[in-house]
């Protein structure tokens, strides 16, 4: 009796288990299936070639825009993070590093609202850069920041410590030894967080809002007192439109962003399974 | 022997100083973005003292007429800034999100981590990473095509006619623009988080105290239920925080399918309500017109206090999930 009890609890607790699994399945073909298949029904590739028009038009400035924002946000981003990640992993001592560590962490948890927000109280309106792609990029990069910092840190320390000390035995300094040798297995670690970061730039909405603003023409080379359009942004507002035309960019808009996505994770995903099924360093 | 050479020298203590430039930057960002945030709330905090966190009517005031003075701080005539709205907005989704989040994460979890292996499970594994990979706009854009519908359709009568009976399940099903629905989108962003950090817990539980447990004659969810869950508790609790912090941070999905409720709290679960993060996010039309500039005084509390919520739960999730060596097995 007591036993057969025991068997049924098991096989309920597991059945339970692969339920909410299959919720999470479900959720998620769902959600992709669902956009896709709008999107596919809206999108046309003339809207690839055409800026907005009103309600209507194309995407070309938004796609642009996304572009140069999430650019400036890199450009900016990737030289500290990457150094960041280096200092952490190579030069503090532990307990340096995990406050590093922890700092990073923290400011990855700053809402992405209160980021634009700030932005938008010290450089759109204290600079007086106004609703610019820098003050935009800028946010940006507050968002990827700690995420490409804390990718090149973990792939540095993968690195196992012997190929330092055959560094340092050949007489190089630390330096050397950091941009000769040691970040060549760390590389694949450190691009993976690096595309990984732009694929989070690419998907943000919130930072932005209160910072590039919108502009229905192709994005200008100024960098500030030039608005900015972006790929969310069509998403999140066209929506709200009542004609089925805005409706379409929406969707369209929402289409283009989840590919762009979609295409750099599986890439990452892919690149890392090979590397690990060589028996190379799994990264990140 | 050669010796390392003087510009080599230079060169590692330049390098040192600019990867400490680049190290230092998180905290010069953090500390930049906390003291701005408070400095711009200070008018605020001054013209509405602690009924900021205690009112429900946020009211612009007349922007083209008189000023009123108050405290030192001029305001439109009649504005009045109450933030508890947003406040319960804000803690009763992220809550209904745990709700559904936690136990579906530990499920799925547990399958990961246990259940599934191989080509199948690296498949199933990254399926789960990608849904923490998609944009809360696209989760918003979800919401609006199938979940918003389906809940004003289907799911809120069916809840109703069947928990009814309950205060907060009864009343007015509404459009589907409601605290159930941002719950449910929050629970797709916090799913991810939770399930990822749980599943590394679990896959850490050490396999001789499951083999002991089978050996014992345990059946395997036994071994779930008494040895690996146990196990992981702190750590699965500080996951949990985690998820939480971002749920509350969470803007663009949230501001889609919420309603944007302003002035007034939810009735009940199918009611229009409006987060902290997503009234931001939704008044910048006013923080632009209002000429004396108390709109964003007033936005800029209600991020600080956003700010304060997520970074004191972040705090208490590394906390719980740091990394720490463990005395014996079942020490828990």
């Amino acid at each position: 009796m007591r036993r057969r009890r025991r068997k049924w609890k098991g096989a309920l607790g597991w059945a339970l288990a692969w339920l909410g699994f299959a919720l999470v399945l479900f959720g998620l073909i769902d959600l992709v299936g669902s956009v896709l298949w709008q999107g596919l029904r809206s999108f046309r590739f003339s809207m690839l070639f055409q800026p907005t028009q009103g309600i209507a038009g194309g995407l070309e400035n938004a796609i642009l825009g996304t572009f140069e924002l999430v650019l400036i946000g890199v450009v900016f981003a990737a030289p500290l993070g990457v150094l960041g990640g280096i200092f952490t992993s190579e030069f503090a001592s532990p307990r340096l590093a995990a406050a590093i560590r922890f700092v990073a962490e923290v400011l990855s948890g700053v809402p992405s609202i209160v980021i634009g927000y700030f932005g938008y109280l010290l450089l759109v309106l204290h600079f007086h850069w106004g609703f610019s792609a820098l003050a935009g990029g800028v946010a940006l990069t507050l968002i990827m920041l700690p995420y490409i910092l804390r990718t090149t840190d973990t792939s540095l320390q993968q690195v196992p410590l012997l190929q330092r000390e055959a560094a340092w035995a050949l007489g190089m300094t630390r330096t050397q030894a950091i941009l000769k040798t040691v970040w060549r297995p760390a590389a694949s670690g450190m691009a993976t967080g690096l595309l990984l970061a732009i694929a989070i730039g690419l998907g943000e909405t919130a930072p932005l809002l209160y910072t590039a603003g919108w502009n229905s023409n192709n994005p200008s080379l100024a960098l500030t007192h030039s608005q900015v359009g972006y790929l969310t942004y069509v998403a999140y507002t066209y929506l709200d439109e009542p004609y089925a035309q805005a409706r379409q960019l929406a969707y369209a808009a929402g289409f283009v962003l989840l590919m762009l996505i979609l295409i750099i994770q599986l890439v990452v995903r892919f690149v890392v399974w090979r590397s690990s099924a060589r028996g190379g360093r799994s990264a990140a | 022997m050669r010796k390392v050479s003087k510009a080599a020298k230079a060169w590692d203590r330049g390098f040192r100083v600019l990867a400490a430039i680049g190290a230092a930057s998180p905290a010069v960002f953090l500390a930049a973005i906390a003291a701005i945030v408070l400095v711009e709330s200070i008018p605020t905090i001054r013209f509405m003292g602690f009924h900021f966190l205690t009112e429900t009517r946020w009211d612009m005031g007349n922007l083209y007429g008189a000023l009123t003075h108050r405290n030192g701080i001029t305001a439109p005539a009649g504005a009045t800034y109450g933030a508890l709205v947003f406040i319960v907005g804000t803690l009763l989704s992220s809550i209904i999100a745990l709700l559904i989040a936690v136990p579906v994460s530990v499920a799925t979890a547990l399958v990961l981590a246990y259940r599934v292996r191989g080509p199948l499970g690296f498949l199933l594994n990254i399926l789960v990473e990608l849904l923490a990979g998609i944009p809360s706009v696209v989760i918003g854009l979800w919401g609006i095509l199938v979940l918003v519908p389906w809940i004003a359709n289907a799911f809120a009568p069916f809840l109703k006619s069947i928990l009814g009976f309950i205060p907060f399940f009864g009343g007015q099903t509404g459009t589907g623009y409601s605290l159930l629905a941002s719950g449910i989108v929050l629970a797709m962003m916090t799913v991810p988080i939770i399930t990822a950090t749980t599943r590394d817990l679990l896959q850490q539980v050490p396999v001789l105290a499951r083999e002991g447990g089978l050996g014992i004659g345990m059946t395997s969810w036994e071994v779930v239920r008494y040895i690996a869950l146990p196990y992981i508790r702190e750590g699965f609790i500080g996951a949990v925080a985690l998820g939480w912090g971002r749920a509350m941070g969470e803007t663009m999905a949230v501001l889609m399918v919420s309603g944007n409720a302003t002035n007034i709290l939810p009735q009940n679960l199918y009611s229009p309500i409006s987060t902290m993060a997503a009234f931001i996010a939704n008044q910048l039309d006013s923080a632009e017109t209002d000429a004396s500039g108390m709109a964003v005084h007033a936005l800029s509390e209600l991020a600080l206090i956003l700010l304060v919520i997520t970074l004191a739960t972040n705090l208490v999730a590394r906390w719980l999930v740091r990394p720490r060596r463990r005395e014996g097995v079942m020490a828990s």
